[in-house]
């Protein structure tokens, strides 16, 4: 691997070839401010947060999509970048509901953070336009509220580049721009899946998750990081755990298998757990109705039956059907109990076909 | 009727599947292949037929989109109509023709070879015209152009100043040629620069070529367009793309629809030689769907260039392949970004990218791309035709060459002009532009579009080149001059040009989408009066924030309009905040309406005219207005005929 050297806030550093200026400064543990950017998407440059100063290049060129090259010097707190992006969060506060105190994001929100750490006051712009677009409450997974969107774009590139599903796109001109489904259609219009894909980088409260609305903030939320029940891909995300009580599930960007990616049971399926209905036991039909029963009444009654099956009309008349919801090892212990118990090669699985 | 295209004798074996390397050399100087006097007169014949001539005399009445307009096809009708009821059909021949630039006169018309211009021509008078000059030999004086310089009537178009100053290379054909005839622009000359390309250049000898002549960038930037090339042909790729930009946007540019609808063809030779140097053999015109008759006669054009062989494949027998497509464009202004132009074409949301990679790397689809505007396309010909010595003759030592400015605004001549780089502004404006309507005062003048600078009074006699203007706060941009008189307020243009860029900004990033935004906002207020001490220096924080953050050229010169203004007319600005007062008397919401009683004639008529019914008096009484209940309409002080309504 090639290296190169150079200088950024004073400090030398050294960084492979190919870097950009936002990496070699996130390597190295210099803070640069980031709306727009996610390793896990292409890279855009649009909210222009991560501008700095590097000598030889005009304007404020935006660290996210600038490559690091040999003797760059770079400079990512003057006063000049610092009042710069102050003025970009006091633009995007001027067109964003105030509403924080009842804002689902609050305590996550990366324009919140920023606002706080260069002294945002909203008054600089007060008193100008602002939007005032309908909330798209139209499903039960995925709230979206337009006026809250700063046009990072993240959401835009999750559908088509994570999901592949390009259901997002911006629309309108200038002060009017918005994010949204083709003709502005509600969510539960569009030919959305609602893998919450966009819900995941969502910076702002923007898009949330629904059900999780009113439920808890996240410093009383703890997160446990669990695999999926709902098949066997394996993916990882956490629960959202408030007294006890899973309030809803939410992407680890950690996880090995799938990152942040998540399909619409993993992330929104979840309410089973707490539900009311939900079987605890085991239940034997006995004359007509349903009754409960222990493990071991149900157990004996299967291997009773398939006993009888068995000795009956032969091991080929019974066959197995196994689940994609069960774990690789859960299948194979599953073909064993057919083939080596039962006595027979009839295994299949749902998700062969 | 046999025409320049069709072959002269079975000899001729040219098709565009058999194709003739010599093929344009011998429409115009043929036969090659063969010696045959009598294949040589026919085809001088055929020539003699399209250049003007004594006994061919040509009328090129002017039908691009603003004469069109004022109605010169109904000019061309009457012209064939009386030409034919006077028996003059084989002497006279009328020609429908692209801008001849001179778009305040339209219609106009220019019979040659005599070089005659008449201007603002109505149908009525084509009988007078047709018998004084065909049949007695003398002039429709009235028609005549009076100079307002000399307050003479130009005898002939060349003597007229606004076409006097001119050095016409990129228009030569405009006006002078039927655009829909592929034969009329070989007879000027046309596709020998491709031919001399083909069969006397490498690739990179053409290249070299375009470096040497010091052309750049005519669509505003500047960039040297040898260089560009150079970097699209070192690009690795199985498949490259040139572009021509035709998404002309700016308020008051019509230059490139001009070339377009005048001279489609030198745009395509262009096009010919630079994909022929870059490695390209697919190429795109991304027109604005806004300009029908350009796309029209574009359409022609290639089509007529396909019939022939000069696109397609095996082009003269060189084995050079391009094939050339039109996309309409949607109306987008930022679509003349050349990314969002390159998403636009891949039928994606016309937004910017960042660069790197720049088109010439990964640009169409991910390949190679080389963009080039209308203007800078239609120079190439002229290049490879003369040599980049002759083209380099024109122009200052880093910006060689002319330019196309579109004169707008409160000038006395609107119109086309091209001049060589380095006219001075006063030169353009007062000569060629013929001074400022109605003997007003020249207050400024808006180049570059709206991302350009307002430049005042004391840069008249700045040099009109690439980096004078820069250094200046304004840009060459497209070329689009607006003429601004005392009668304009500074702070509603900057507010005008702010408005126009944040509509057209794609909303990408933040500082275009939401910064321009609030610039308008502030100047919007300091026009109604609400202005705030601490305004300007928030504006001006804000522009220099906008200009240095945002993305693409759309936001980076977005707020050129408000720091030029601020610049050169600061007191303007301050009179509005401190004075609640605009001195252009512009700004309705800062003017007062009298009536002066001395010269109220007490008529009534804007007591009449007024809609809010504020005005008062009589027969005896002198006419006063309720300033409390006036509106600032205006209707009194325009409808009184004796100057009495005073606006302060």
């Amino acid at each position: 691997m090639e290296w190169i050297t150079l200088t950024i806030d004073g400090r030398t550093v050294t960084v492979p070839k190919g870097t950009t200026v936002l990496e070699a400064c996130r390597m190295n543990e210099i803070p640069i401010p980031t709306l727009c950017h996610d390793p896990e998407l292409s890279s855009y440059g649009s909210c222009r947060l991560c501008i700095v100063e590097i000598e030889g290049m005009r304007n404020l060129p935006p660290s996210c999509v600038t490559q690091a090259t040999q003797g760059m010097v770079v400079r990512t707190q003057t006063t000049k970048v610092r009042d710069s992006r102050k003025t970009i969060l006091e633009l995007l506060v001027a067109n964003h509901p105030l509403d924080c105190m009842t804002c689902q994001k609050m305590g996550d929100c990366d324009l919140a953070k920023y606002a706080y750490e260069y002294r945002v006051t909203g008054e600089l712009f007060k008193g100008g336009e602002r939007r005032h677009l309908p909330l798209d409450d139209s499903n039960p997974f995925i709230l979206r509220d337009a006026n809250k969107c700063i046009l990072c774009g993240k959401c835009v590139r999750a559908c088509e580049e994570v999901q592949g599903r390009s259901v997002l796109d911006f629309s309108f001109r200038g002060f009017h721009a918005q994010v949204g489904p083709a003709f502005n259609l509600p969510y539960s219009e569009s030919e959305c899946v609602f893998c919450g894909s966009c819900v995941s980088v969502c910076p702002v409260g923007a898009l949330t998750e629904k059900k999780m609305v009113g439920q808890g903030r996240p410093w009383e939320v703890e997160k446990v990081q669990t695999t999926c029940p709902f098949c066997g891909t394996g993916c990882n995300f956490d629960l959202n755990v408030k007294d006890g009580k899973v309030i809803g599930v939410t992407s680890n960007p950690e996880a090995p298998v799938n990152g942040k990616a998540l399909c619409v049971k993993g992330r929104f399926g979840m309410d089973l757990i707490h539900n009311s209905e939900r079987l605890t036991t085991p239940l034997i039909k006995k004359d007509g109705e349903f009754v409960e029963a222990t493990w071991d009444e149900a157990m004996d009654l299967v291997a009773q039956k398939l006993g009888e099956v068995k000795q009956e009309h032969g091991a080929d008349a019974i066959s197995v059907l196994s689940s994609a919801r069960c774990t690789n090892e859960e299948n194979f212990l599953m073909q064993k109990l057919a083939r080596a118990v039962i006595g027979t090669n009839n295994i299949d699985h749902c998700a062969r076909t | 009727m046999k025409t320049l295209l069709d072959p002269c004798c079975d000899r001729c074996t040219h098709t565009p599947e058999t194709p003739c390397r010599d093929y344009v050399r011998c429409l115009t100087e043929g036969p090659i292949c063969h010696d045959d006097p009598a294949c040589k007169a026919e085809k001088q014949r055929l020539l003699k037929e399209i250049k003007p001539n004594e006994e061919n005399q040509q009328i090129f009445v002017c039908t691009g989109t603003g004469c069109a307009s004022c109605g010169a096809h109904n000019i061309v009708d009457s012209l064939n109509e009386e030409i034919n009821h006077q028996g003059l059909a084989n002497t006279v021949n009328v020609v429908p023709t692209g801008c001849h630039g001179f778009c305040e006169q339209g219609p106009t018309l220019i019979i040659e070879p005599r070089q005659i211009l008449y201007t603002l021509v109505k149908p009525d008078d084509v009988a007078e015209i047709v018998q004084k000059e065909f049949v007695e030999g003398e002039r429709v004086e009235r028609l005549l152009y009076v100079d307002p310089l000399t307050n003479q009537p130009a005898t002939t178009f060349a003597n007229a100043n606004f076409f006097a100053k001119q050095t016409r290379v990129v228009l030569n054909n405009c006006g002078f040629i039927n655009p829909e005839k592929i034969e009329d622009y070989i007879a000027r000359d046309g596709y020998k620069g491709l031919t001399n390309a083909l069969q006397k250049m490498t690739p990179v000898e053409v290249i070299d070529e375009v470096k040497k002549s010091g052309l750049r960038g005519r669509g505003g930037a500047g960039f040297p367009t040898g260089l560009k090339w150079s970097f699209c042909r070192q690009a690795i790729g199985d498949k490259k793309y040139i572009i021509c930009n035709a998404d002309e946007g700016d308020p008051g540019a019509f230059m490139d629809r001009g070339v377009l609808e005048g001279d489609p063809h030198a745009v395509i030779e262009g096009m010919l030689i630079g994909a022929y140097a870059i490695g390209a053999d697919e190429g795109y015109v991304y027109c604005r769907a806004e300009y029908p008759l350009a796309i029209k006669h574009l359409e022609i054009a290639i089509r007529q260039a396909e019939e022939v062989g000069l696109l397609g494949d095996n082009i003269l027998n060189s084995g050079f392949n391009f094939h050339l497509f039109i996309r309409a464009g949607a109306g987008a202004f930022v679509c003349g970004e050349e990314t969002a132009l390159i998403a636009s074409i891949e039928g994606k949301r016309g937004m910017p990218k960042v660069r790197p990679p720049f088109p010439a790397q990964s640009g169409l689809w991910g390949k190679p791309t080389n963009n080039n505007n209308v203007e800078t396309w239609a120079n190439v010909p002229h290049i490879l035709r003369n040599g980049a010595d002759r083209y380099a003759q024109f122009g200052t030592e880093k910006s060689k060459g002319t330019k196309i400015f579109a004169l707008t605004g409160k000038v006395n001549n609107t119109g086309l002009a091209e001049v060589p780089m380095g006219m001075t502004l006063r030169d353009i404006i007062f000569d060629i532009g013929g001074g400022i309507q109605n003997g007003k005062k020249f207050k400024a003048v808006q180049i570059g579009g709206p991302s350009g600078g307002c430049l005042p009074d004391e840069m008249l006699d700045l040099q009109v080149d690439y980096d004078t203007l820069t250094k200046a706060g304004a840009m060459v941009g497209s070329g689009g001059l607006v003429i601004m008189d005392e009668t304009t307020c500074m702070v509603d243009i900057a507010r005008f040009f702010l408005n126009f860029s944040q509509s057209e900004s794609c909303g990408k990033c933040t500082p275009c989408r939401e910064g321009t935004k609030r610039m308008w906002e502030i100047l919007d207020r300091i026009t109604k009066g609400e202005g705030k001490e601490e305004d300007l220096d928030n504006l001006e924080h804000l522009a220099v924030v906008v200009k240095e953050t945002s993305l693409c050229g759309l936001g980076q010169n977005a707020p050129n309009p408000v720091l030029s203004a601020l610049k050169y007319f600061r007191p303007e600005f301050e009179a509005h905040i401190r004075d609640k007062n605009c001195p252009a008397h512009v700004c309705s919401a800062l003017m007062t309406y009298s009536i002066d009683p001395d010269k109220c004639k007490k008529c009534g008529l804007c007591a009449k005219s007024c809609p809010s019914g504020c005005i008062s008096g009589d027969k005896k009484t002198p006419y006063q207005i309720d300033v409390a209940a006036c509106i600032k309409c205006g209707t009194c002080a325009d409808v009184c005929k004796f100057g009495a309504v005073i606006r302060a």
